[in-house]
C-alpha cells in the first residue's frame, strides 16, 4: 500500500537510473546512514564501536570484494585472506618507508598493489574454472602468507614477523591509527570509507563492466560469442575484488588491531568471508553486509545471551551452545533461503508491495 | 555514552535488589574485578583448561581462605575465546570496563591476542601481562610501559637452551662446529628465538638450521626425515604449540632421533604434548619457567580449601599440579601480588589499571614472599623495575620419564647482558616505527 512503484513518474534519465527508485527505499537508506553516522557514535559505548562495529565494517568490505569476484563474475576464490594480508603488508611497507604519506593515500596505494597481485593470480582463471579455480586461488592464499613469513623485508626484519601500524593522522590532530586514536575517529573513518567504496561497487555493478561480469558468470561461452573479452573481463574482476580485499586488510591491520601477524589472514579468514557471502547472498552488495552481520554479530549475541537473561552458565558451556545454535541457524537459513539473506530481504519487499492485498 | 549511564543504573538496581538478600552486599559494593581471557574450548583447550583452572583456583583460594586481598574480595569473570584472536579482542573490550575500576590487567595467553592488544592497552591504560609469551622486547619497560613479560622470555629461553647444550659438551668452547636445529611453529611465536639463536651461533661457532612447520603442524614427515637422515644435528630445539608438539615427538621417534637431545620450549612441555606420544616421549626434555609438582604449600591449600569442599574449578583433582595448571596459578599470583603492591600505596580498595602499572613497575616477589605464599621452589622470585619488565628469567630443564616431568637442573640464568642489548635494539626499532618517546626511568 505504502511501498510501491506505482505513481512514481520519472521525468529524467537521471531519476530513471537512480540506485533507489522508490522513495521509501531512499528513506530507509537515509535512516540507516543516519543511524550509522550519528546514532551509533552518540548512543553506543566503546565496546560497540571497537569490538563490534569496526570488525563488522571491515569484513563487510572484504565480503563486497569477494562478492564482486565470486557473486558477480562467478569466479570461486579462496584467496581472500592472502589478498587481505597483501593489503596489510603493502600498507605497512608504504607507511614505514614514506612516513609523511597520508593515511588515505597509503590505504589506496595498498589497494592498488593488491589489485596488481590479484591480476597475477587471476591469470589461471582463463583456463581453470569452478572448483578447480578455488583450489588455484587457495594456492595464492598459502603462497602469500608464506611469502610474508619467509622474507624479513616485508616486516622490516622484525624478530617475530609482526607488523605494527605507525600513528597517523587524518587531518590536523585527529589520529586514526596508533595509541592516540580514539575509537570514535577510527569508527567514523572506517565507516566513511566503507560507505564510499560500497557505493562505488554498487555503481560498478550497474555499469557495463558489471554486466560483462554477470554475463560471464551466467554463461561464459555465450558471453564470449557476443564479444566480451574473457581474459580482460575476468582480470578486471580479480583486480577490483583484490583492491577491495586489500583495503579491508590494510584497515584491519591499521585501524582495527594496530599490530598484526600474518596468521590473522590465514585460510580461516578466507573461509569466514566466503561464508559471509554465501549466507548473505551471492551477487548482492547488501548481502555482503547482511552476511558479515550474521557471521560476526550473531556469535557474539549468542555468547552474551545467557548472561543477558540472567543465566549464569560456565563459559565453556556457553561457547559450546553458541557453536551448536550458530551451526543450526546456518543450516536453517540455507534451507529456508538458499540464495541468502539478501534474497529474504528482497522477498519481504515484494510482499510489502502487495500488502495488504495478497493474491 | 548513554548505555554507560544505563548500565550504572542497572548495577545500582542490582545492588539495591541484592541488598534484600543481605548476604554479600559488602562484597558486591567494593570488590575487585578480575577478568580472565580463557580458552576452555577450541583446538588448544587441552592446555587452556588446566591453565584457566589454576588461575581461577588461586583467585578463589584467596577469596575463601583470606577473604580476598586486604579485605577486598576478588570478583572473577571468565570469557572464553577458544584461541580465536577476533573473539579474544571482543572479550577484552567486553570486560575492560567491568567492575568499579575496570580490568586491573589483561593476561591473554595467546600470541595473536597479545599483538592485537598492544595498542589498545596503552590507550586504555591497562597493563598487559604476558608470562613467558608475547613480545620478548616487552622486557624493555622504557618503550613498553604497559607490557610485562615475567618470568621469562623466548629469547631468554633460546639462550638457556644453548647454555644447557654447551654445558652438556663441557663449555661454550666446545660448541664450535656443532649442529643445532630449530623446529618451529611458522608464526610470530615460533620465529621469536631465531634472532637470538643466530647471534649465539655467530658468537660460538655452531651451525644453526631452521625448520619451519606450517600451522597446525600435523605434517612433519619430511622435516624429520631431513633432520634424522640427512642433517643429523647434535641437538634439536623446538618452539611448538598444541598438536605440533606430540607430532614432532612421534616423528622424532620414527626417524630414531634421540629424544634426550631434543629440547622443547615451555609451551612444548605440557602433559598434553607428551602423553599422546606415549613411550616415544620418554627422555624428551623441556624448559620450564616454573617447577613441576603438586605438593607445594599452595597446592595443599587449594586442595584443602577448595577441592575438599567440592569448590575446585577442575573437574578432576589430579589436574592440580599439572604444568599448565601451575602456570595458571603463577599468573594469578603475579597479578594478585601486584594488586597488593598497588593497595599498599593507594589504599585497600579496588585498584585501577594505572595503579597496577605503578605496582608492576616495582613488583618484588622475594624468596621469603614466595615461601609465605606456599610457592617457594615452585616459582622463581620475580623482581621488576621501571626499565626491566622481565626479571631474571631463570628456567629449569626438565625431562619426561613417561609419568611426569622431572627437573634435571637447578634454575639456569640466561645471559641477561646480551639479552638486554637485543631487547633494547628491537624495542628501539619499534619505538622508531611507532613514534614512541621512551620514558625516562631514572
Amino acid at each position: 500500500m505504502f511501498y510501491r512503484e506505482a505513481g512514481e513518474f520519472k521525468t529524467s534519465y537521471r531519476s530513471d537510473q537512480a540506485i533507489l527508485t522508490i522513495p521509501q527505499d531512499r528513506w530507509f537508506m537515509a535512516t540507516i546512514l543516519i543511524i550509522a553516522f550519528v546514532v551509533i557514535p552518540i548512543f553506543f559505548n566503546e565496546y560497540w564501536l571497537g569490538a563490534i562495529m569496526l570488525p563488522f565494517l571491515i569484513l563487510a568490505l572484504a565480503a563486497i570484494g569477494l562478492n564482486i569476484l565470486t557473486g558477480y563474475a562467478g569466479q570461486l576464490s579462496l584467496g581472500t585472506g592472502g589478498f587481505m594480508a597483501t593489503g596489510a603488508f603493502a600498507a605497512y611497507k608504504l607507511a614505514t618507508s614514506f612516513p609523511d604519506m597520508h593515511i588515505l593515500l597509503v590505504i589506496l596505494v595498498a589497494g592498488f598493489i593488491t589489485a596488481a597481485v590479484g591480476i597475477l593470480f587471476g591469470i589461471p582463471s582463463l583456463r581453470i574454472k569452478g572448483f578447480y579455480l578455488a583450489v588455484a586461488t587457495l594456492a595464492s592464499q598459502f603462497f602469500l602468507i608464506w611469502l610474508f613469513n619467509k622474507f624479513g623485508w616485508f616486516t622490516n626484519y622484525s624478530a617475530s614477523g609482526v607488523i605494527s601500524a605507525p600513528p597517523m593522522t587524518l587531518i590536523g590532530d585527529i589520529y586514526v591509527t596508533g595509541t592516540k586514536a580514539t575509537l570514535l575517529a577510527k569508527y567514523l573513518f572506517t565507516l566513511s570509507l566503507v560507505v564510499l567504496l560500497a557505493l562505488v561497487a554498487k555503481n560498478l555493478i550497474r555499469s557495463n563492466i558489471g554486466r560483462e561480469w554477470m554475463a560471464i558468470r551466467d554463461m561464459d561461452i555465450a558471453a564470449e560469442i557476443i564479444g566480451i573479452p574473457m581474459l580482460a573481463t575476468k582480470l578486471k574482476a580479480f583486480a577490483v575484488s583484490s583492491f577491495y580485499c586489500g583495503i579491508a586488510g590494510a584497515l584491519w591491520a591499521f585501524i582495527y588491531t594496530g599490530s598484526v601477524e600474518p596468521l590473522a589472514f590465514d585460510v580461516n579468514r578466507s573461509f569466514q568471508i566466503l561464508f559471509m557471502i554465501i549466507i548473505g547472498g551471492l551477487g548482492s552488495i547488501s548481502g555482503s553486509f547482511l552476511g558479515a552481520a550474521f557471521i560476526i554479530l550473531l556469535p557474539i549475541f549468542l555468547n552474551r545471551a545467557p548472561s543477558l537473561i540472567g543465566l549464569s552458565l560456565p563459559v565453556d558451556l556457553i561457547s559450546h551452545i553458541e557453536f551448536m545454535v550458530f551451526g543450526a541457524l546456518i543450516i536453517f537459513f540455507l534451507i529456508v533461503e538458499p540464495h541468502g539473506l539478501a534474497r529474504l530481504w528482497q522477498i519481504m519487499k515484494e510482499k510489502l508491495r502487495l500488502w495488504p492485498f495478497p493474491y | 555514552m548513554k548505555l554507560k549511564h544505563l548500565s550504572t543504573g542497572l548495577i545500582a538496581a542490582t545492588l539495591a535488589a541484592s541488598s534484600l538478600f543481605a548476604s554479600n552486599v559488602a562484597m558486591a559494593a567494593d570488590s575487585q574485578f578480575v577478568g580472565a581471557l580463557v580458552y576452555r574450548t577450541g583446538p588448544y583447550a587441552p592446555a587452556g583448561i588446566p591453565y584457566a583452572d589454576g588461575f581461577s583456583d588461586y583467585i578463589n583460594l584467596l577469596n575463601t581462605r583470606d577473604g580476598g586481598i586486604n579485605g577486598v574480595m576478588l570478583d572473577l569473570e571468565e570469557c572464553d575465546f577458544g584461541y580465536n584472536t577476533d573473539k579474544g579482542v571482543e572479550c577484552y573490550e567486553r570486560m575492560k570496563n567491568n567492575g568499579s575500576t575496570g580490568m586491573p590487567a589483561v593476561m591473554p595467553l595467546s600470541t595473536g591476542v597479545t599483538y592485537a592488544l598492544l595498542d589498545r592497552v596503552v590507550a586504555d591504560k591497562i597493563p598487559l601481562i604476558t608470562s613467558g609469551y608475547g613480545r620478548a622486547d616487552g622486557a624493555d619497560g622504557t618503550v613498553f610501559p604497559w607490557v610485562f613479560v615475567p618470568p621469562a622470555t623466548y629469547w631468554g629461553g633460546a639462550d638457556i637452551a644453548i647454555n644447557y647444550v654447551a654445558g652438556e659438551y663441557g663449555g661454550y668452547g666446545n660448541l664450535k662446529g656443532k649442529k643445532i636445529a630449530l623446529v618451529y611453529h611458522d608464526s610470530a611465536y615460533g620465529k621469536e628465538p631465531i634472532r637470538t639463536l643466530e647471534t649465539l651461533a655467530a658468537q660460538h661457532g655452531f651451525k644453526l638450521s631452521l625448520f619451519p612447520v606450517p600451522h597446525p603442524g600435523l605434517e612433519q614427515k619430511s622435516t624429520w626425515l631431513k633432520i634424522g637422515r640427512q642433517l643429523r644435528p647434535d641437538y634439536v630445539l623446538m618452539w611448538g604449540w598444541g598438536v605440533m608438539n606430540s607430532t614432532a615427538i612421534k616423528e622424532a621417534a620414527a626417524v630414531n632421533y634421540p629424544r634426550d637431545k631434543f629440547i622443547g620450549i615451555w609451551w612444548s612441555g605440557n602433559e598434553p604434548d607428551v602423553v599422546p606420544a606415549g613411550d616415544a616421549a620418554i627422555g624428551y626434555k623441556a624448559m620450564q619457567f616454573n617447577s613441576v609438582g603438586s605438593n607445594y604449600g599452595v597446592h595443599k591449600a587449594i586442595k584443602k580449601h577448595l577441592y575438599a569442599k567440592g569448590n575446585g574449578s577442575a573437574k578432576n583433582e589430579a589436574t592440580v599440579g599439572q604444568v599448565a595448571y601451575n602456570r595458571g596459578v603463577q599468573t594469578a599470583l603475579i597479578l594478585t601480588e601486584a594488586m597488593r603492591g598497588a593497595m599498599a600505596e593507594f589504599g585497600d580498595e579496588p585498584v585501577t589499571g594505572e595503579q597496577m602499572q605503578w605496582a608492576l613497575d616495582r613488583l618484588d616477589i622475594s624468596k621469603d614472599r614466595m615461601k609465605a605464599l606456599g610457592a617457594d621452589g615452585l616459582y622463581d622470585p620475580i623482581k621488576l623495575s621501571c626499565s626491566d619488565h622481565a626479571g631474571k628469567g631463570r628456567v629449569k630443564m626438565t625431562q619426561w620419564d613417561g609419568e611426569s616431568f622431572k627437573a634435571i637442573s637447578d634454575w639456569i640464568q640466561p645471559n641477561n647482558k646480551l639479552l638486554r642489548k637485543l631487547y633494547t635494539e628491537s624495542a628501539a626499532q619499534y619505538a622508531k616505527e611507532k613514534n614512541i618517546t621512551p620514558r625516562d626511568c631514572n
